[in-house]
Formats: C-alpha cells, sequence, structure tokens
C-alpha cells in the first residue's frame, strides 16, 4: 500500500497547518457542553421514571358519608376498606382524622373546632403492577355508591410532558454541540487545506490518491480532537460531580453522594452516565475523522 | 504513447492557450519542446501531466484517455509520469532525501529499496553530502537537481522538463542531459521544453515548435 514517510511522519506539513492548540480548545468546549446535554438527558429520563412511577400510580378515593350503612350493616368506609383489601393489585391505606385536618388546614385554620360537616373517608392507594383505574372504580362505585375515585393522571400527564421537554431540549443541545463540532471541524481543515494547498498539489501530482491525502487530514484531525475531548471531558466530569452533589436531594433514586467524602466517585452519577461519558470522546473522534475526510476529498474532487 | 488529436485548452472562461494539436509520441521518443514565451510550452506541460485536462479534443497518455477518465484512474498514470518543473516545486518541509523518496513511497516500494535507490541517485546528481538538507538550505541549481532526481528515480514511462538546466552550470546540464539520453535510450519517452538553443543544437532531436498556442507549420523536424 501506498504511504508517505514510514506512519507518524508528517508528510503534508499538516503539524503546522493544523495546529494543536486552538482545535483541540473549542472541541474541549463542545465535548465539555455535550457531557452536560447528556448529563440533562438522564436525569429528565430518571425525572419522568420518578414521576411515573409516583404520581401516575397514586389514586386518591373519597367515601362520602363513609359511617352510613349498608347491607349487612357495614359502613360504607369499611366496605370500601375491605374491597381494597381483598384486591391484590392495590396498596390502600385511610387518611386519619388528624391526616385530614392537616390537608384542610389551609381552608379552616389552625383553630377551627370539631365541624358540622360530615367529612368523607379518604384513602391513598397505590396501584401496583397491572390494576386497572377504572375497573377499581367501577367495582367500588359498586360497592359504595357515591365512592369518588380520582386518580393523578392529569397532573403525571403534565409532568410527563416537562419530563420529555427536558429530554429533547437536552437531545436537542447534543445535537446543536454536535453539528457544531463538525463544523469547527471543517473550518479546521478548510483551513489546513489552504495552508498546505502548495504541498498537497505536488503530492497529488506525485501520484497520490484521495485517499492516501484525506488519511492524512483525518488522522492528525482525529488526533486534536480525541486531544480537546479528554481535556473537554476531565473538566466536565468535577462540574458532573458538583451538580450530581447539590441536586441530590431532588433525584432519590441515586444513592446518597458523598463522593468527596469517603473516597468513592462512582456512585455520585448514575451508572448510564458513567458509561455513556467515555463514548464522548470517541464520538468527536469519529466526527472528527468522517468530517475531515468529507472535507478533504470534496475539496480533492475539484482538482483534475 | 502520447497522443493528441484536435486538442485544445483554455482557463475558465478566457481564451484558448492551446488549440488544434495534433501528434503523437512514440514510445522511447525524444523531443525538445520550443518556442518563445507564451507560445504555449507551459500549457501543453501541465495537460501532458495531466495538471489539467483538455477543454477539446482527445488525449491519450499510456493508453489511458485522459479526457474521458475517471479521477481515481489518474494517480495510477501520473505515478508513471516524471516531471521537472521549471520552479522545482519541492516540498519545503522535507528533506531532499525526502522529497526524492517521494515518487517511490506513493509506488508502494519497500523502505528498504527506498533507501537504497534514493542514496544513489542523490550521490549521482551530486548531493551526496546533503541528503538532510531542506530545500531552503540548497541553492537553486541543487533544488534543481533534487527536483530532477525526484522525476527520474521512479524509471517513469514518459519523462517532461521544463527548462531543467536554468540553474545549472555547464558541467551539470552536461550530466543531466547524459541521464535524459541514458533514460530514453532505456525505453522512456521524453519531452524537454527549453529556450536554450545552444543545448538544443548539442543535442539534437526532433522538437515540437509551439507559436500563440498551435503547433507552428512542419514544426516537427530533425534538429542538426
Amino acid at each position: 500500500m501506498a504511504t508517505l514517510r514510514p506512519r507518524g511522519s508528517d508528510d503534508l506539513g499538516l503539524r503546522r497547518a493544523l495546529s494543536d492548540r486552538l482545535l483541540p480548545l473549542l472541541v474541549a468546549a463542545m465535548v465539555f457542553l455535550a457531557a452536560l446535554a447528556l448529563a440533562g438527558v438522564i436525569a429528565a429520563a430518571s425525572l419522568a421514571r420518578h414521576w411515573q412511577g409516583g404520581a401516575a400510580a397514586l389514586l386518591t378515593i373519597q367515601v362520602p358519608q363513609p359511617d352510613r350503612p349498608i347491607a349487612a350493616g357495614q359502613s360504607r368506609a369499611a366496605a370500601v376498606a375491605a374491597l381494597l383489601e381483598s384486591t391484590p393489585s392495590v396498596a390502600a391505606r385511610r387518611l386519619s382524622a388528624a391526616e385530614l385536618a392537616g390537608i384542610l388546614r389551609p381552608w379552616l385554620g389552625t383553630d377551627a373546632g370539631p365541624l358540622a360537616l360530615d367529612l368523607p373517608a379518604v384513602f391513598e392507594v397505590r396501584l401496583l403492577g397491572g390494576a386497572d383505574p377504572r375497573r377499581l372504580g367501577s367495582r367500588l362505585a359498586a360497592a359504595a355508591p357515591g365512592t369518588l375515585v380520582e386518580q393523578n393522571s392529569v397532573w403525571f400527564d403534565r409532568l410527563g410532558v416537562l419530563a420529555r421537554s427536558l429530554q429533547a431540549s437536552a437531545l436537542l443541545a447534543l445535537l446543536v454541540v454536535a453539528l457544531v463540532a463538525t463544523a469547527v471541524v471543517a473550518v479546521a481543515t478548510r483551513a489546513g487545506l489552504a495552508a498546505r494547498r502548495d504541498a498537497i498539489e505536488i503530492v497529488y501530482g506525485l501520484g497520490a490518491t484521495d485517499r492516501l491525502i484525506a488519511g492524512h487530514f483525518a488522522r492528525r484531525v482525529t488526533l486534536l480532537v480525541f486531544t480537546g475531548a479528554l481535556l473537554g471531558l476531565s473538566l466536565a466530569i468535577p462540574m458532573l460531580l458538583g451538580l450530581a452533589t447539590i441536586t441530590a436531594p431532588f433525584t432519590p433514586d441515586l444513592p446518597t453522594p458523598a463522593p468527596f467524602m469517603n473516597g468513592t466517585l462512582l456512585p455520585a452519577l448514575p451508572p448510564l452516565l458513567w458509561a455513556l461519558l467515555p463514548v464522548l470522546p470517541v464520538t468527536a473522534s469519529l466526527i472528527g475523522w468522517l468530517t475531515a475526510q468529507a472535507t478533504v476529498r470534496f475539496w480533492l474532487a475539484g482538482l483534475p | 504513447m502520447v497522443r493528441l488529436d484536435d486538442v485544445g485548452l483554455r482557463y475558465g472562461d478566457g481564451p484558448y492557450v492551446l488549440q488544434d494539436m495534433n501528434f503523437d509520441l512514440a514510445p522511447g521518443s525524444f523531443r525538445w519542446l520550443l518556442g518563445a514565451s507564451g507560445a504555449g510550452k507551459t500549457s501543453l506541460l501541465r495537460l501532458l501531466t495531466l495538471a489539467v485536462r483538455p477543454t477539446v479534443g482527445r488525449l491519450t497518455i499510456l493508453g489511458v484517455q485522459v479526457d474521458t477518465a475517471s479521477r481515481s484512474d489518474l494517480p495510477k498514470l501520473r505515478r508513471q509520469i516524471g516531471t521537472v518543473f521549471q520552479d522545482f516545486r519541492l516540498l519545503g518541509h522535507l528533506s531532499a532525501f525526502d522529497n526524492v523518496a517521494l515518487p517511490l513511497r506513493l509506488a508502494g516500494r519497500p523502505e528498504g529499496q527506498v533507501r537504497a535507490d534514493v542514496a544513489e541517485m542523490l550521490r549521482w546528481v551530486g548531493l551526496a553530502g546533503r541528503i538532510d538538507a531542506h530545500p531552503a538550505q540548497l541553492s537553486g541549481g541543487e533544488q534543481q537537481r533534487v527536483a530532477i532526481a525526484r522525476a527520474v528515480i521512479g524509471r517513469p514511462a514518459l519523462l517532461l522538463a521544463d527548462e531543467p538546466t536554468g540553474n545549472l552550470d555547464d558541467v551539470q546540464a552536461a550530466r543531466l542531459m547524459q541521464l535524459l539520453a541514458e533514460l530514453n535510450r532505456l525505453g522512456t519517452t521524453v519531452v524537454v521544453a527549453t529556450h536554450n538553443e545552444a543545448l538544443v543544437r548539442r543535442h539534437p532531436a526532433r522538437a515540437l515548435h509551439l507559436q500563440d498556442g498551435r503547433l507552428r507549420e512542419q514544426a516537427e523536424r530533425q534538429l542538426a
């Protein structure tokens, strides 16, 4: 296979044409932003899962006139409680009088005495896997007519939209970063082509193929991009660890991070993020290689 | 070997710099390329070195129809053509050794053979002691010898030279002509553009006379 000088030699003078300062610094900034965006995607997904497992699975059941007896001398509240207890896919708990008073406190104040109103019995129900809230509502209505089932799906839908918006925004940010990185590499490669035009034309005239010339550029660009990406990643990780520490109270599904105290950093970030962060320099290098190849080959296509 | 049929060349929308070029060069032939400045010698050499393609007409070099060939067919053809440029066209960041080695490395020769052949060639052109020098450290004559060494080291089937003796003293010029004659004897087709009538008289051969971008009437004649 045709080569120029032995591997690693700067045959086209690219060390001067493609500076080892500007491109790596720009790529470092891109990878830093990409790492933050990636963390945003994963955090938004984690929030969505958390909300889905929480708000969406919660039902509030109100039983008006809870003490009124129904058939067999059982109260309406007791009938509902018995039905919920016998249903395998739900976990139910009746709110105590103190909890009800706490809920009403914003409207009635702390000094309110005993009420003349007949308050409904309130059950907090958590749906386990496979439970159908509509079917449960029908059964409850049959057991104690007038029972109200309030599902938190409206809130969940809103939270779901919010979570998906956050994810989409973060993904869009990743895409923009990738596009900007592509543009930066293309501009740098074009500058390198302009700077080494004479050398390229000489080597081309001696019989060098497009593949050979593009390969030289792509190797140099990939090295610079990879260097910059490692720099950007090494700056992003401390930032992400700091953010994880700050947001720990809002991410209950992650282990409690005390990364700087117990000496281990791994639990501080989601395992998926740890797995994907090393992919960033590889992806950046791939973008660099492909962009340099395409840019040089497009330029060479203008030669006879 | 080389055949031009009604070949014309223009750069962009400019006027034709070459018109109605019809001639052919047999394998192993030698031609002087003569004409005043602006007559079209350099443009004709650019056509033959595949630096440009003809605007009109058919150009065939070493069996490849250049005007219709795909770009991917041309690198292999270029490696069979040696060129000595008037302005040397050396790579400034490479040593004399690496400049001369370029055609061999592009042809995929083993590095051991490259080293031996390049050292021998540089010795032959009198630059054995300058193999590590870069073009900026060499005189004009030395640079020209490096350019000549680079053009001939791959034993090209077609050798094109634009004023190759322009920066050489008489001794070096005579040695160069001896080298060109030797390569020609071994089967290389040689075309040398020059203004040097004395050189042409000392080395009689057929000539292509260009005038205003055309081959002059009865231009191919035996100089004696």
